[in-house]
Parts: structure tokens; C-alpha cells; sequence
């Protein structure tokens, strides 16, 4: 495994992260999930814990629990038992979450993502049902603080990992990918800034060979860009804290985006002491393998698999085929433009190409892309067919995506920019460089493939850049070999 | 031909509900009769909650109902219920100040039931405090007519406590402020006060009565049951307030209501009726094992057969039940923080203190000491040895009992060591009444049906009950055996003096 | 194994109990003379048993019942809140809570 090393040591990094699953109602009541309503008008009497109340289990979490299980290549425990997790906060109504502690419902599982070329596996050691806590809104409350319960019994899963990663970038590249697989699999909506996923990073660092350090937990980090920039601020404050010989102490921490920095919350002595026992109000979870097989069955092709078939049936690259798939949206516009045109490749290095940077610099997903798979591929059809050279295909693909034409053939008639494909005329142009660059034919001769090159310009540039590059290579490669 | 009034609250709960049923007295003559004797009677203490409005409206609904046709089983007939219960109508306080005023927007689901067969409350009983405690000496709050919390008297010797924690309910039979309540049972708390109050009472097996609305003391304990003058009265309850709540509580089993009358008068003969040599040891009062021993006598007459059975682990059941129930409540009454409900301190400096004074002024000492127990037990490095060893031992104490019922039908014996003591004698000393609790608990524990019988009187003349342990989902059989002693004895129409 | 005044501090702290030195010394002395009860039962040989959480597991398998994914809670607030000791404009009202 490789792993760079920051002033000589070596970071370790595990992560817990927290997704809201997107049901109806809540996991242990009927009370809706939507965000975003008035203060307390989602929370029923079993998220208030009204004197009486009990937990009843909500299907559809354990059915997303499965899911999840099914996509990470899971143990799926045919039985798990809830736990109380016992503390007392103000956006915690019974003094206790409802948890899984001993027996979690998904065990085991990994997730694979690439960093640049190199293939990342991270070990999942379990993923978890629980109920979310409510919120503290202390802005308008001098001295004290507004408690809205609307998201106390929310559907979480937490998924967490073995401490297997060995730096920011593949922190956040995990993330990224989890978060893709959560969000195809449809069981989180995936938004982060309304707090649907949200991650928890333990930092440590150790000098190659030595034990694990001490980790710090960084809390509810809720962008990549903030797990980034706090992980990188720990990872700096940790090393600068064992360099000035300060013993590094275990402590959650919380990312300010404002100063960049983490900070250690106010520690709580008894904190750890949560004093876990199986609830009584609820008799052990079963998942069947029916129940399994029948949720497999109806899971769409998964990311990974969906990857690997890319490679396996469009020949593409790894690369390609994974950030193909960050999507299920995407790789569908993929594969509907490449089975269209025929052409894998030019397909996905237009998708990951013109159409990503067009999509990331307005802003939109790739639903709303104003080049439609149909056209993308007609558009490929003519680089193919040669009637167009890939320049061209570009002011086309403009064309298109600014909206002055919906037809690629229309376009390319309107702009006039047919290749020239008559071989006697671009003879002609060919010679005429030639001869009226000697010079450059000599370097050619001599061995510099840098005067090819400019030869070659200088005949697109005498076509008005109609010529078709590929057969000016050829035809000046002939001319030149017979010289 | 009318109904003298007089006679409403010598009538079970049967004869009265038909009475209703056949308009010889109206719903709100009823409710009107058990309200003047409650207030009448108010010096017992048991009742914390009365609101005549509320109860005369509900009866005449029930009124209504009567003449149009409609009418429940229990059409019209006043019962009152457990403060542990919550209702709508009427505070809920659990005993406790914690909870002091506190208007649930929900009613129980036993009391949902028990409404839509037409009963009519009459208002709240008391009960130790969150349901802890074998004396109703643990009450925190004020019973209808005094300005502060006050000793609730056993009818039958007001110097002495009626039992806990459903005190409240079993003084309301006794005294006949009500002909039929609600109580729960955790480690006793009906069986026990309906022992020393003279009157029947039956907890369920564990689940049969949904937990919704029952304010949480021992989640895999607490059960809901009915306590009244017979056990035919008894069955009528019991069949209304049981049947699956699946959408309520995860614990309900998906048992059918049942019509546990349907079986009263069934033969006893060859019924076989274990006896618990643990139950007959040397801490047993003698007056209390000659009543015990006396009513095993009729059942032979009636053609039962005595088996004698071991039940070893029966000790063990104190330090296991004193384990799992604080375990379990101390972590259900975190939910009293202040924060949603309930009472909070009027001066704090911060959050943690606003927890700790409101926590310490809202609990009394008994429950303070159980959450202090069961924190304990479950914290850190703690939880194998304790708790988890205690969970085990429970099996084998509800393994006992399976192998018990190979050779007997029912099990009997004693529900206390003693009849009930006089107010304030087991003093400071909780140790005391944990350890009186030993014949009640072990059925607690497995989760099995059991009642309470009038079988004679005891020491200083108080009422001893017959305690009937059932296989799981015996409550059928339990209640035709109590009912079948019922009709050969005459315990459980006696009534105390005064009344 | 008897308890210290140190426990009973750190139980009632757990707790959110706050308790007098003199009820300090009385729930000290209360607790170690109810875990003398206790100690007999830690001798008890349990190995292999399963825990009995749900007592009807005894003898019938008891799972957890699931129920369908329908949100039918409608919105109480004001009735949930009736019994809150300070709300404003929806919201429980609650010291500082300082991270």
C-alpha cells in the first residue's frame, strides 16, 4: 500500500459516516421525514418521548440497510438486535438513541475507488440502523437554545470503516464514492448541505512501523471541500503537536469552516459511557434470505459491476469506466450515446470531456445537459464518417448546447464545416507545402518529427482546416517517404 | 323495577353491566354513585384525579349508546385507572412530581380498549411512584382532597398499608369506590396489593396487554391487569383491555383477544396444581400459610390434585429482578430531563445543572435509588457481571417453570411472606420490601400469567391472598380456578367494616 | 465489592442525579447492602445460556414486528406541547448548550 508520508509520518484515516435513509416516515414512527417543515411539527409522540410511547420498525430502513449490504458485498446478519446508546443532550428526547451495538444488521463489505490510476479498497467493519438526534438552534436565543425534534427518530444507516486510509485525497475520494453508492442505490437522497449525509473523520498519525497514534474524531463534516480542509488542518496540527513533544489526547473535534481549523470540543468526563443494552421495547431484527434474494433482485446493476462490464464489453479503460459510473444518470447518457454510435471510446472521452466540463461549470447535472445522448452520438457518427474533423465536432457540440440548433447535419451544413475529404485537391495542398517549406522537409529527413508537425499545420492550414487531419497525415507521410 | 342506589357498589361488574344493559340504571346514575363515595372516602387516598364533567359526559355517551343499541360489553360501568396509565381526560402523574399536572395527548391503549367497551372513568388511582415500590408508600402527589402527598390506608385497617404500587386501585375495589380498576404488575404490583386488600387480581403473560400508554417502569416486566371483587369480573376486564397493538407496541405478541370468561365454570377435576416447596419456607407467616393451606383444601375438594414441585431458583429471582427493572428504568426515566414535559427546576446555571436539580427534585428517594442501581449496573466494566448475568439467570428461572408445568397445570401458593404491614414500619429500611417481594417476582421474570385470590385472613385479621401461577397464555384457566374457589369460599364478598 | 463515594458520585453524575452529602452517605450505604443481595447471584454457573430478553422467548420465537413505510402522524404540536415548561415559536427552549 502505498502511502505518502507528511514529514515522515504516516496518516491514518477511518471514517464513520451517517446517511439518512430516504424513507416516508421515521424509523421508529409514523411521523413524516421531509425537511425543512416548521419546528416541531414532525415530531409525534414517540420522537418527543411522551410518557408511554414505544418504537415500532419501519420496513423500508431495513429494506435500504439490505440494500446497502447487497451493494458493498455485506454479511447481511440474519439476526441483529437493537441496543439503547444512554446520554443525556437536549436534541436527544428519550436520554437514550436507539442503536445497534453488538449485532449490527450489515457487517463487513468494502468499497473500491480509484486515485488517479491506483486501485483503493477500504474494509467496511459494519453499517448500522439508528434514529437521528434533533437539532440545537442557538442563533436567536440568548442564552439559551431552541430544540426542534423534527429530525429526532430520522432513519440513519452508519457505515463504518476499518482505519484504512492513508491520506486527504483518498479520505475524500471514499466519500465521494460512498456517497455515489448511496445515492444510486436510492436509498439517500445524498444532500449534504440538508445534513442527509454526513461523515466523521478519525485522524491519526504514527511514524511508519509504529502503533496506531492516537486519533482525534472530526464531527459532521457535511462538504468534501470542508473534509478536505479539516483533515489536512489535523493531520498539520497533530504532527506539529507531537513535534513540540505534546502527547496527542483522544478528543471529538469540529471543524470551523470560517478560521479553517479544528477545534476540540468541550470534553464531556463520562462521556464514553454509554452504558449499551439490548432495547426491550424491541425483540431482535430478522432479515430472511428471501427478503434478500427478493431486494437483490430488484437492485439495477450497481456502480462497480456496471464499471467492470464497461471495461469487459466497451473495452474501456478502468479510469473511463468508473468515472462513467459516478452516476446512474451518467452512465446511462454513456451507454445510450455509445451503443447509438458505435464508438465506446470517442463516446465516453466526449461524456467525461466537453459534456462533464460543460455540466460542472454551469452547475447542472448531467439531467439537465442541453446535448442529448441522440445528439451526441450523431455528432460522433459524423467524426467517424469523417465528415467532420474533431475541431469541428467542437463548434458543433457549441452549437447544440448553446441552443442554435437541435440537428447536428444541419448545423455542420450551416457553419460549412465539411472536411474536405477530395484526396486530389488535398494532393495538391500537400505539394504545395512541401515545396514551399524545404526546410522543414529537410528536418523531417534528418529525423526531427517535430518538422512533420509543422507540415502538418501548415496543410490544415492551407485547407482552411477542412482537411481531415488523419488523411493529411497519411498523404503527407506517403509524399514525404517518396521524396 | 329501579335500582336502589345503595346497592350499586355491592354489585360485580357483571350484574351492574347488565343492570346498564337493561336500563335499570343509567350510566350517569353510576357514575355519580362511585364519585360521592370516592369523595366520601376520600381519607383512604386513592384516588389523585377526579373531573366529574369528564366521567359524566363519557357516561352519558354510554347512556346513548345504551338506547340506541350500540353499547359495549362494558357499556356504562365506572372503573377507574391506574395513574400509571395516561388518559387523556385526566392528568397523568405516575405517582410522581416529576410528572405533577402533566395532560398526555394520548390515551393508553388499555384504556383506548376498556373505552370502546363502554366503560366509563371514573378518574386516576394512585401508585408508588413510577411504579416502584410494595407499600404505595412512595407517592408523590397529592390524593383527592389533600394539599399534599398522604399515607394511601388499607381499607381494612386504615393504620396499614394497602400494598404497591397499584395501592390505590386495590383500595378503590376494596372500598368499593369503584367496582373494577386497572393496575400493572412489574415484580407484583397487582397481585401483592390485591393480597393484602382482600380483593382478585390477574396480570397477564407479559405482552398480552399492550404497553402503549403505560408509563415505562421495566419495559420486558411491566404488564397491564385488572383488579376487582371476582375473578368473573376480572375476566370481563381482561378480555377487553388484551389482543395484539401492533402498531404501537413492538412487545405485544400477536395473541387474538380472547373471551377469558368463556372457561370460568369448567371442572377442576384432575386439575393438578403444583406446589412450590421455595414458596412454603420459614419466612412464611403462619396465619398466612393456614389461609394458603386452607384454600389449597377446597381445591382438593374440587377435585384437584396437589403435586409438590421445585422452583430452586426461586431466591435468586430478588437480586435478578432488582437487577433488570432499575437497569431497564433507569434508563427509561432519562427521558424526564425537563426539556419536552414534566417538571424543571426554576433556577439552574446551566444545562447539566438544570438536569441534575430538576432530576433531584422531581424524583423521590425509591426511584432515585433505582436509577441509581441500574446505572450502575450497566455502566462500564459492570454490565456482564450484572446485568447480562441476570438476564441469563432469568431463563433458567422461566426454564424452571416450564419443567415445573410437566407436572402440573397450575402452580399456588402465597403472594407475600406476610399479610400487610402497618404504615411506615418498613421505615427507611428498602431492603425490606425487596425481599418480601421473593413469591411474586419469579413469575414476573418468565413473563407468566398470575392472580391473586382471596383465601382468608391473616395476623390481625387482614385479608391473605391465594397466589395461581398459569403456563403462558393460561389466563383462562387461571381465572376458572380462581372463580371455581370463588363459588365454594365466600373471601372475596366479605368487605372491610365502615364502608 | 463494595462501592466507594466515588461511584456513588460518578453513578449519580451519569445520572443526572445531584444528591446531598448526606443522601450521598445514605444511597453509599443503601447500595452496598442491596449489592450483599446481589453478590449470590454473580456465583451462578450461566455459561452457554442465551440471555431471556422478551420473556415469551422462553418458548416461542418473538421477532420484531415491521411495519409498512406510511407517514400518518399528523402534525400535533400544540397538543404535544401543552405540558412543555418553555417553548417559543415552536421551539423547546433549553440552557445554552455549548459545544
Amino acid at each position: 500500500m502505498t502511502s505518502k508520508l507528511i514529514q515522515g509520518y504516516e496518516v491514518v484515516i477511518g471514517f464513520e459516516t451517517h446517511a439518512q435513509l430516504a424513507t416516508q416516515s421515521k424509523i421508529f414512527s409514523r411521523a413524516p421525514t421531509a425537511f425543512g417543515a416548521e419546528p416541531n411539527t414532525q415530531a409525534c409522540a414517540v420522537d418527543l418521548a411522551l410518557p408511554g410511547t414505544l418504537p415500532v420498525m419501519n420496513r423500508e430502513a431495513v429494506a435500504c440497510a439490505i440494500k446497502l449490504g447487497l451493494a458493498l458485498g455485506s454479511h447481511i446478519a440474519p439476526e441483529s438486535i437493537f441496543a439503547r446508546k444512554n446520554y443525556f443532550y437536549p436534541d436527544l428526547p428519550k436520554g437514550y438513541q436507539i442503536s445497534q451495538f453488538e449485532i449490527p444488521v450489515v457487517q463487513g463489505g468494502e468499497v473500491s475507488f480509484y486515485l488517479g490510476d491506483e486501485k483503493k479498497t477500504v474494509r467496511l467493519v459494519r453499517a448500522h440502523l439508528e434514529e437521528d438526534a434533533g437539532k440545537s438552534l442557538h442563533e436567536d436565543f440568548i442564552g439559551q437554545s431552541g430544540i426542534d425534534l423534527n429530525r429526532a427518530g430520522t432513519p440513519l444507516l452508519e457505515i463504518v470503516t476499518e482505519p484504512d486510509m492513508r491520506g486527504t485525497e483518498e479520505a475524500v475520494a471514499y466519500a465521494k464514492e460512498l456517497h455515489k453508492i448511496v445515492t444510486w442505490i436510492g436509498i439517500c437522497d445524498g444532500n449534504m448541505q440538508e445534513g442527509s449525509f454526513r461523515c466523521d473523520a478519525n485522524v491519526s498519525v504514527r511514524k511508519p512501523g509504529q502503533p496506531l497514534g492516537t486519533r482525534r474524531e472530526i464531527k459532521n463534516l457535511n462538504s468534501f471541500k470542508f473534509m478536505q480542509q479539516a483533515i489536512d488542518y489535523e493531520i498539520r496540527w497533530q504532527i506539529e503537536q507531537i513535534e513540540d513533544g505534546h502527547a496527542i489526547q483522544q478528543a471529538t473535534v469540529l471543524f470551523d469552516p470560517d478560521t479553517g481549523e479544528t477545534r476540540a470540543m468541550r470534553t464531556k468526563e463520562d462521556a464514553a459511557d454509554y452504558r449499551y443494552f439490548p432495547d426491550p421495547d424491541l425483540p431482535p431484527l430478522r432479515v430472511s434470505q428471501q427478503w434478500i434474494e427478493d431486494l437483490r433482485a430488484q437492485m439495477s446493476e450497481l456502480p462497480r459491476s456496471m464499471a467492470a462490464r464497461f471495461v469487459a464489453g466497451y473495452g474501456l479503460p478502468e479510469y473511463d469506466a468508473t468515472t462513467l459510473t459516478q452516476s446512474k444518470a451518467m452512465a446511462a447518457y454513456f451507454e445510450a450515446a455509445a451503443q447509438a454510435c458505435g464508438s465506446p471510446k470517442l463516446a465516453s472521452n466526449w461524456v467525461m470531456g466537453e459534456l462533464s466540463r460543460r455540466l460542472n461549470s454551469e452547475e447542472i447535472g448531467i439531467e439537465q445537459a442541453k446535448v442529448g445522448s441522440a445528439q451526441l452520438a450523431a455528432l460522433i457518427g459524423r467524426i467517424n464518417d469523417g465528415t467532420i474533423s474533431n475541431n469541428a465536432a467542437r463548434q458543433v457540440f457549441d452549437a447544440l448546447w448553446s441552443g442554435e440548433a437541435t440537428n447536428v447535419d444541419a448545423v455542420i451544413e450551416a457553419k460549412g464545416l465539411k472536411q474536405m475529404n477530395d484526396t486530389g485537391a488535398l494532393e495538391k495542398i500537400i505539394d504545395e507545402v512541401i515545396a514551399a517549406n524545404p526546410d522543414n522537409v529537410a528536418q523531417f529527413k534528418a529525423g526531427k518529427d517535430k518538422a512533420f508537425n509543422a507540415l502538418v499545420g501548415q496543410a490544415m492550414k492551407a485547407s482552411k482546416g477542412k482537411a481531415n487531419p488523419q488523411q493529411v497525415n497519411e498523404l503527407l507521410r506517403a509524399r514525404l517517404a517518396a521524396l | 323495577m329501579s335500582m336502589t342506589s345503595t346497592a350499586l357498589h355491592d354489585l360485580g361488574v357483571a350484574q351492574l353491566a347488565q343492570a346498564l344493559r337493561e336500563r335499570r340504571v343509567s350510566a350517569v346514575e353510576a357514575a355519580q354513585h362511585f364519585l360521592a363515595r370516592a369523595q366520601a372516602h376520600q381519607n383512604l387516598g386513592a384516588y389523585v384525579a377526579v373531573n366529574a364533567d369528564a366521567t359524566l359526559a363519557q357516561a352519558r355517551a354510554q347512556d346513548a349508546a345504551i338506547a340506541a343499541g350500540t353499547a359495549g360489553p362494558l357499556a356504562g360501568v365506572p372503573i377507574a385507572h391506574k395513574d400509571i396509565f395516561v388518559t387523556r381526560g385526566f392528568p397523568s402523574t405516575a405517582g410522581s412530581k416529576m410528572l405533577a399536572g402533566y395532560q398526555s395527548p394520548f390515551d393508553a391503549t388499555v384504556v383506548t380498549r376498556l373505552a370502546d367497551a363502554g366503560a366509563v372513568t371514573l378518574g386516576k388511582l394512585n401508585c408508588d411512584e413510577f411504579a416502584m415500590g410494595s407499600a404505595n408508600e412512595n407517592s408523590a402527589v397529592a390524593p383527592v382532597g389533600f394539599e399534599a402527598p398522604a399515607p394511601v390506608r388499607n381499607p381494612w385497617d386504615t393504620d396499614r398499608i394497602p400494598g404497591g404500587s397499584s395501592g390505590g386501585s386495590a383500595v378503590a375495589v376494596a372500598a368499593r369506590l369503584a367496582p373494577a380498576v386497572t393496575g400493572t404488575d412489574t415484580g407484583g404490583s397487582i397481585r401483592q396489593p390485591a393480597s393484602f386488600c382482600g380483593i382478585t387480581g390477574i396480570k397477564p403473560t407479559y405482552g398480552r396487554a399492550s404497553r402503549y400508554g403505560m408509563i415505562a417502569f421495566a419495559s420486558s416486566l411491566d404488564q397491564a391487569g385488572p383488579m376487582a371483587r371476582s375473578a368473573e369480573d376480572c375476566a370481563l376486564l381482561l378480555s377487553a383491555m388484551c389482543g395484539p397493538d401492533p402498531d404501537r407496541d413492538s412487545t405485544s405478541l400477536d395473541m387474538p383477544a380472547e373471551d377469558f370468561g368463556r372457561t370460568l365454570n369448567d371442572s377442576l377435576d384432575g386439575l393438578r396444581i403444583g406446589i412450590p416447596a421455595e414458596f412454603f419456607g420459614e419466612g412464611l407467616a403462619p396465619g398466612v400459610r393456614a389461609a394458603v393451606d386452607a384454600a389449597l383444601k377446597e381445591y382438593e375438594k374440587l377435585g384437584a390434585k396437589l403435586v409438590p414441585i421445585s422452583l430452586p431458583r426461586t431466591e435468586l429471582s430478588i437480586p435478578v429482578y432488582y437487577i433488570i427493572a432499575p437497569a431497564e428504568a433507569s434508563s427509561n426515566l432519562s427521558r424526564f430531563d425537563g426539556v419536552k414535559f414534566g417538571h424543571r427546576a426554576k433556577d439552574y446555571a446551566d444545562l447539566v445543572d438544570m438536569y441534575k436539580k430538576t432530576r433531584s427534585q422531581g424524583f423521590g428517594d425509591e426511584v432515585k435509588r433505582r436509577i441509581m442501581i441500574g446505572t450502575y449496573v450497566l455502566s462500564h466494566g459492570y454490565y456482564d457481571a450484572y446485568y447480562l448475568q441476570a438476564q441469563k439467570i432469568r431463563r433458567m428461572i422461566a426454564d424452571d417453570f416450564q419443567a415445573a408445568f410437566r407436572q402440573c397445570d397450575l402452580i399456588a401458593g402465597p403472594v407475600a411472606p406476610t399479610v400487610a404491614w402497618k404504615l411506615g414500619e418498613h421505615g427507611s429500611d428498602p431492603l425490606a420490601d425487596y425481599l418480601a417481594d421473593i413469591f411474586t417476582l419469579p413469575a414476573s421474570l418468565a413473563g407468566l400469567p398470575g392472580m391473586s385470590v382471596p383465601a382468608g385472613f391473616g395476623e390481625g385479621g387482614m385479608p391473605v391472598g391465594l397466589q395461581l401461577i398459569g403456563n403462558y397464555f393460561g389466563e383462562g384457566r387461571l381465572l376458572n380456578a380462581a372463580h371455581r374457589l370463588q363459588q365454594a369460599t365466600d373471601f372475596h364478598l366479605r368487605q372491610p367494616g365502615g364502608l | 465489592m463494595a462501592l466507594t463515594s466515588q461511584d456513588i458520585a460518578r453513578i449519580a453524575n451519569l445520572a443526572r442525579l445531584e444528591l446531598s452529602e448526606n443522601e450521598s452517605e445514605r444511597m453509599l450505604a443503601q447500595l452496598n447492602g442491596f449489592f450483599g443481595i446481589v453478590e449470590k447471584m454473580r456465583a451462578v454457573d450461566t455459561a452457554g445460556l442465551t440471555p431471556l430478553a422478551h420473556p415469551v422467548a422462553a418458548i416461542q420465537d418473538v421477532p420484531l414486528r415491521l411495519r409498512d413505510d406510511v407517514a400518518s402522524e399528523p402534525d400535533q404540536r400544540e397538543a404535544n406541547q401543552k405540558s412543555a415548561p418553555a417553548v417559543e415559536r415552536g421551539l423547546f427552549l433549553v440552557p445554552k448548550v455549548i459545544e
